[in-house]
């Protein structure tokens, strides 16, 4: 298998960043363990009953898509606002920066979207000279830091609170401690100032109601409240698929979506708005456009890979996978990283850039069974990996052949034999007490940090006939 | 490769009352050529291994992950193939996991051994999750005679060796398996067990690297202790 240099290049600086490792680690471990108590407390039958129900829920929405997309347009229209329909990113970014344009737009402030991350809005906005603000926490941090987000509900999770109090304290008067209340007290106070003067406010979506045109916004942080409430402009991101029906399988998404995140019942903020403010209103926007990005979405409708339109963007199976809990997110490349990302992005970015996420993965299943609408993460990789051998047909090589030599030994009795008699004579030099320490690749990187045993001197299909005599005796 | 396991599976099986063959010709399940995206490759073998288990009553595997492959990956290879589906589902439906089979078929709990060691025990991947089998090995254990048995600390993450990833991303594996077995040693066991060689294997070879003298059996092997006769 080819791996492209730029993964290798990228895990091995994540392998040799024992900072952001342990930082990863404790983050990765405090939110798994805070979602199996929460699970705990549900019971695990009930649970199960919650992600079938839940998956039921986006499995609906999915399959009946364009219809939910026109009623949530059309409500959207209704309630007064406005709708762009991206195809693509690029699309995204023009609608909003011409936006921003024609508002003479100075000050953006914007709460989590991991969407306008997927899409590159930022750069295009401050090339035009806007100066965009996170107001994010976590998001805030990396943004000072000049960094994209490694985890889907925690960007800054790589990060420590010594990292963070450098950060801070450059853009601080007065210097600061690097005690955790210390650091927040001052993002509080600083971000807070922001929120006044704003042209426009952009926020990401957790959830669009299609029978009102309802957005939904999930924060731990107040600060999507805030924006929503404040903006004379405002602007909600969100991609095609996250759409549901109404209030009521909202009520189970909530439930499901942060207990999964991060544990809790219910995430601190949950903020439901329709768009602009009503004649009576005291605030609200003057002006509310919904931005429904597809950006490779809809080309997954109706393929083996539909079922990936499910994700509510949790992220507890980026807490569940091994592969993630040891590289951290940056070395998967892309905005989404863990086993979701994994899978998204060689779909919306192209196998070529990214096919070699589907061998980032040891196939474990994890992600799979943390997976709240019950994605099959594990066998889409698997279909990943077939899709670039059979139908890409971009294998290696020297692996085609291998694996036509395996099918061709393993389907008969007496080459099977063969072959393993020849492996027990030329292992023979690199044999020590029963053990392999050295040896030449593909074996030699996994002898880097492993013995392997060597092979017996009789299989067990060699013993066989001498236990079964034994026994007829 | 791990004939002695082979040995101790046949033990515990007749010394329980199982009437054993081993057809001829039986190879690989399939599952590296499978996990690295070869279906076409995957077909070929599991097509003999399907051929070659027609007449048996029942198909008992002394590793999970092998187990699960037929059970999970045998209905996607011959899904529209339908001369091939209804065989394939048959053969399915008939193997069994080495510890599935004892005690879900056999209805045995305690195979009467004696092992009078600390024990910790580590849950494979693909034979708890894709399998379903996660009870049945550690209750076989905890019914040994003189058994000490200690519940390992995150016995359900991944030990990191996933197949060939453990050679085309040695790195991240090494990094996997390094907390495993750091979570092994802590748990003060005398030997670890599990029911999936590849794991064994994996872990082993990270243990007997770093000079840890913790002994790795299958769980057959352990099973296979201090009931004394011989049932050859």
């Amino acid at each position: 298998m080819h791996i492209e240099p730029s993964f290798r290049k990228r895990y091995h600086k994540a392998l040799s960043d024992l900072a952001m490792l342990k930082a990863v680690k404790l983050g990765t471990g405090r939110l798994r363990s805070q979602r199996a108590k929460a699970i705990e407390a549900v019971g695990t039958e009930r649970w199960m009953a919650f992600r079938d129900r839940a998956e039921a829920i986006r499995l609906h929405v999915i399959q009946h898509l364009d219809q939910y997309l026109d009623q949530l347009v059309n409500n959207v229209l209704k309630n007064g606002g406005h709708v762009c329909l991206a195809k693509t990113g690029e699309e995204a970014v023009k609608y909003i920066s011409d936006l921003a344009k024609k508002k003479n737009a100075k000050s953006i402030l914007k709460s989590k979207s991991m969407v306008s991350e997927e899409i590159h809005l930022n750069p295009a906005l401050e090339k035009q000279g806007c100066k965009v603000i996170e107001s994010d926490l976590g998001e805030w941090i990396i943004q000072l830091a000049g960094e994209t987000p490694s985890h889907i509900i925690a960007p800054a999770m790589h990060k420590n609170r010594f990292q963070v109090a450098d950060l801070f304290n450059a853009v601080s008067e007065e210097k600061l401690t690097t005690e955790i209340p210390d650091l927040c007290g001052f993002a509080r106070k600083y971000l807070r100032e922001k929120f006044l003067g704003i042209d426009i406010g952009i926020t990401g979506c957790n959830f669009a109601l299609a029978d009102s045109g309802a957005v939904t916004v999930c924060t731990n942080e107040g600060n999507a409240r805030i924006i929503s409430t404040l903006s004379p402009t405002l602007v909600t991101i969100m991609g095609m698929e996250r759409i549901l029906p109404s209030l009521e399988e909202l009520t189970i998404m909530l439930s499901l979506l942060a207990r999964s995140a991060t544990g809790q019942k219910l995430t601190v903020y949950n903020t439901l708005f329709t768009g602009v403010r009503n004649k009576d209103d005291l605030d609200g926007p003057q002006e509310f456009h919904l931005v429904i990005v597809d950006n490779g979405r809809s080309k997954l409708l109706g393929t083996k890979y539909e079922k990936v339109l499910n994700c509510i963007r949790c992220g507890s199976c980026l807490n569940a996978c091994p592969v993630y809990r040891n590289i951290g997110g940056h070395a998967y490349g892309w905005v989404y990283p863990g086993p979701i990302g994994a899978v998204l992005s060689p779909l919306y970015q192209g196998m070529e850039k990214y096919g070699e996420l589907a061998y980032a993965t040891t196939l474990c299943g994890a992600c799979t069974f943390a997976c709240p609408v019950k994605i099959p993460l594990h066998d889409m990789l698997y279909a990943l990996r077939n899709d670039k051998i059979e139908l890409e047909k971009t294998g290696e090589l020297a692996e085609n052949i291998a694996y036509k030599g395996w099918s061709a030994t393993f389907a008969s009795m007496s080459r099977y034999r063969f072959s393993v008699r020849m492996a027990r004579r030329f292992q023979f030099p690199l044999v020590k007490a029963e053990k392999i320490a050295y040896g030449p690749p593909p074996i030699s990187d996994w002898l880097k940090h492993r013995d392997m045993p060597a092979l017996p001197k009789k299989f067990f299909h060699e013993i066989w006939p001498e236990i079964n005599n034994d026994r007829k005796e | 490769m791990y004939a002695d396991v082979g040995k101790s599976v046949v033990q515990v099986l007749r010394r329980n009352g199982v009437d054993l063959d081993f057809p001829e010709g039986q190879t690989c399940c399939g599952q590296p050529a499978f996990s690295s995206g070869y279906y076409k490759e995957t077909t070929i073998v599991a097509k003999k291994m399907i051929e070659v288990f027609e007449s048996s009553e029942k198909v008992v595997i002394p590793s999970g992950s092998c187990a699960a492959m037929i059970h999970h990956g045998y209905p996607t290879l011959f899904a529209n193939d339908p001369l091939w589906k209804t065989r394939a589902e048959d053969f399915v439906a008939k193997c069994y996991e080495f510890s599935q089979f004892i005690v879900d078929i056999l209805g045995i709990t305690d195979v009467g051994a004696t092992f009078p060691k600390k024990v910790t025990y580590h849950s494979s991947c693909h034979m708890t999750r894709i399998l379903g089998v996660e009870e049945q090995p550690k209750i076989l254990l905890k019914n040994v005679k003189g058994i000490d048995f200690i519940e390992l600390p995150y016995a359900f993450d991944c030990c990191g060796f996933g197949g060939t990833f453990s050679m085309k991303m040695a790195d991240i594996s090494a990094a996997i398996v390094e907390e495993k077995v750091d979570n092994i040693i802590a748990t003060g066991a005398e030997v670890l067990v599990g029911s999936d060689l590849t794991c064994l294997m994996n872990i082993g070879g990270r243990l007997s690297r770093r000079g840890v003298a913790i002994q790795v059996m299958h769980l057959a092997q352990v099973l296979d202790q201090g009931s004394g006769k011989n049932a050859y």
